[in-house]
């Protein structure tokens, strides 16, 4: 294709592209490295009756001028990215220098707000993705194994949690475990306590929150692997048989192995998308017990005072998260289609 | 074909039954019972007496005098004005699809005929966009959007979503484009056409299948999106994912908590009969990029 046509062809989607996905990241950079002008403070005098006094007030003329002019803020270099909300670099030192054993350490982290955020997206991440990998193939081989005329309804239903609206299937599930909702009832009947809640207990609520995760995500690997089991090839598994190999040999050494480069698909996707986990913590109303990255930023940008810097500093860090996650699949890219 | 030593033993047999009833209600039942609860009142959705009151209806029938009741839906739609929400969603949704299906069409063309090593590059950068979460990005919107005036309304969330849409349907597109023989828009340059004659006349007839699959993944993501809506439209403009989001603040305190489980029935019924109607697109979409590789 020449170059002018290749232009204008791709041109629509460049520009909505280079707009709003482009710019909008070189924005983000630079409001994290600027904060908002301090107001500037006159003193007056004020003279009564009984002597002088001088009080200090915000001179907002100065300050909206200085504003209108300087619109990005003040330079702040990286402070922002060390303070109390981010990495809280001094404060990180002084428990380390405090802290008797490193389960203290990790215990007084987790107070600050950052590494509450990363802790759980991190468990979040590592926790959901295996076993999203191990409950989706379980079901693909079940789902293989039925009867060819209800595999449509089979994968009808197992594809419903995933087509739904995060939010919504998180709402869904947190009404049924709530104590007076179905699974709550079920669980309190279990523990042969009463007054159980999964909405008060930070273990519960992680647990739940990473059932969700799977819940969510299973359908994926599922179909992602049930496709994948109708092109195992035939006749290298009745060569197999053929030669002997037991049931188990089979799988092991022919299935599995025709599945791998799947399961590699499979976990780099779900890397990606469980790292930016958001949606369940609204539902479930559990930023108490936990919270997200994502959620962090969305928590800044939508509370009374917006704070665009500190939301645009957490977005910086986990872009380099996300880009840390996602080198394996550029490479993998890369070497697919950098050599053609 | 199936000897005797091909069968299955039975204990394998019934753990494999096992899993799927496990399964089947781990996926179904949720929604099932959530459909069945929105027509009931609050004192039965949770019930703190009697779990089984949900099924009988016991406080429903006391309430409202029926077994079932009317009373969330006319509550969410009505008085809530959920409609307005589900209007405000068709209009995104559709605005959406058409855009990024037009835009994507044409870009993915180009980059599944360019031999040329940039197309390359353009696609490892989409890629690169397609992996950012989108809530990222709307700290570098806000001020640029309040600076502007342009802040709350439906066209600006359009679109940017259409733009986070994009990497993925070039991909998609791309790849799709791909499978589509090269002779045949050639060929058609040969005969003196221009290249957008051929993409006219020889392509646009024959890419429906892929673009089909590719505007219901882009109609998945304006209809599930939360981060992006809930950040850059105005109450009144609100979609209807972020307005049940609303509801939770608001309804919870006044008791209706049933207002938002039956705008939650309503946002999934659309859904159902989506997956219902192109099954076999979902499944392929799904699974293009795994599969070929």
């Amino acid at each position: 294709m020449k170059h002018g046509a290749f232009f204008w062809f791709v041109l629509p989607s460049a520009t909505a592209m280079v707009l709003f996905i482009f710019f909008p990241i070189v924005s983000v950079l630079m409001q994290s490295v600027f904060t908002e002008h301090d107001q500037i403070i006159i003193e007056v005098e004020n003279c009564g009756p009984f002597g002088c006094t001088t009080a200090t007030a915000i001179d907002q003329e100065a300050t909206a001028a200085l504003r209108a002019e300087q619109p990005l803020g003040q330079f702040a270099g990286l402070e922002i990215y060390t303070d109390r909300n981010h990495l809280a670099t001094t404060e990180v030192s002084r428990i380390w220098t405090q802290s008797d054993s490193i389960g203290q350490f990790i215990d007084r982290l987790m107070n600050l707000p950052f590494y509450k955020a990363i802790g759980f997206t991190l468990t979040f991440t590592f926790v959901v993705t295996p076993l999203t990998i191990i409950a989706g193939f379980i079901i693909a081989v079940a789902v293989n194994s039925a009867a060819q005329a209800i595999r449509g309804p089979l994968i009808f239903f197992s594809l419903l949690p995933m087509m739904v609206t995060p939010l919504i299937g998180a709402l869904i599930l947190f009404w049924m475990i709530d104590a007076r909702g179905i699974i709550g009832s079920v669980l309190q009947w279990i523990a042969g306590d009463p007054t159980l809640s999964v909405k008060a207990d930070t273990g519960l609520m992680w647990i739940m929150l990473m059932v969700y995760g799977v819940w969510h995500a299973a359908p994926f690997a599922f179909i992602v692997y049930y496709a994948g089991l109708q092109t195992v090839n035939k006749d290298t598994l009745e060569a197999a048989r053929i030669d002997g190999a037991s049931r188990w040999q089979q799988i092991r050494h022919v299935v599995i192995p025709h599945l791998l480069p799947l399961t590699t698909f499979i976990a780099l996707m779900q890397l990606m998308d469980n790292f930016r986990v958001f949606e369940p913590i609204v539902s479930f109303n559990a930023s108490a017990h936990a919270t997200s990255l994502s959620w962090a930023i969305y928590n800044d940008l939508g509370g009374e005072t917006q704070q665009l810097t500190s939301a645009a500093a957490t977005s910086v860090l986990t872009i380099l998260g996300v880009a840390i996650l996602l080198s394996p699949v550029l490479v993998r890219t890369w070497r697919e289609y950098g050599k053609a | 074909m199936s000897s005797k030593a091909q069968k299955r033993p039975a204990v394998l047999n019934i753990l494999l039954i096992a899993v799927l009833i496990v399964w089947m209600l781990a996926a179904a039942f949720p929604f099932l019972w959530t459909l069945w609860g929105s027509f009931k009142v609050e004192g039965d959705f949770f019930s703190l007496a009697n779990w089984s009151n949900v099924l009988t209806g016991r406080m429903t029938e006391i309430e409202t005098g029926g077994s079932f009741t009317g009373q969330g839906y006319y509550g969410a739609w009505i008085e809530e004005e959920f409609w307005r929400a589900a209007w405000n969603s068709t209009l995104v949704c559709i605005f959406v699809v058409t855009i990024s299906l037009t835009f994507g069409t044409l870009g993915g063309y180009a980059l599944a005929r360019s031999t040329y090593r940039y197309a390359f590059w353009f696609l490892l950068i989409a890629l690169i966009f397609r992996a950012m979460p989108p809530i990222t990005l709307v700290s570098g919107y806000l001020p640029v959007f309040f600076e502007w005036n342009v802040w709350g309304y439906l066209p600006t969330a359009i679109i940017v979503l259409v733009a986070i849409n994009q990497p993925f349907t070039l991909w998609m597109l791309h790849s799709f484009f791909k499978n589509i023989p090269q002779d045949l828009d050639e060929s058609a340059m040969v005969d003196g056409c221009t290249r957008f004659q051929a993409f006219r006349h020889v392509i646009i007839p024959v890419m429906w299948p892929g673009v089909i699959t590719t505007g219901l993944f882009s109609f998945l993501l304006a209809y599930n999106d939360f981060a992006v809506t809930a950040m850059i439209l105005d109450k009144q403009n609100q979609t209807m994912v972020p307005k049940i989001a609303s509801f939770l603040g608001t309804t919870q305190t006044k008791g209706n908590v049933m207002f938002a489980v039956a705008a939650v029935v309503s946002t999934t019924a659309p859904l159902f009969l989506l997956v219902m109607f192109f099954q076999r697109q979902i499944v392929s979409g799904l699974t293009a990029g795994a599969v070929k590789g």
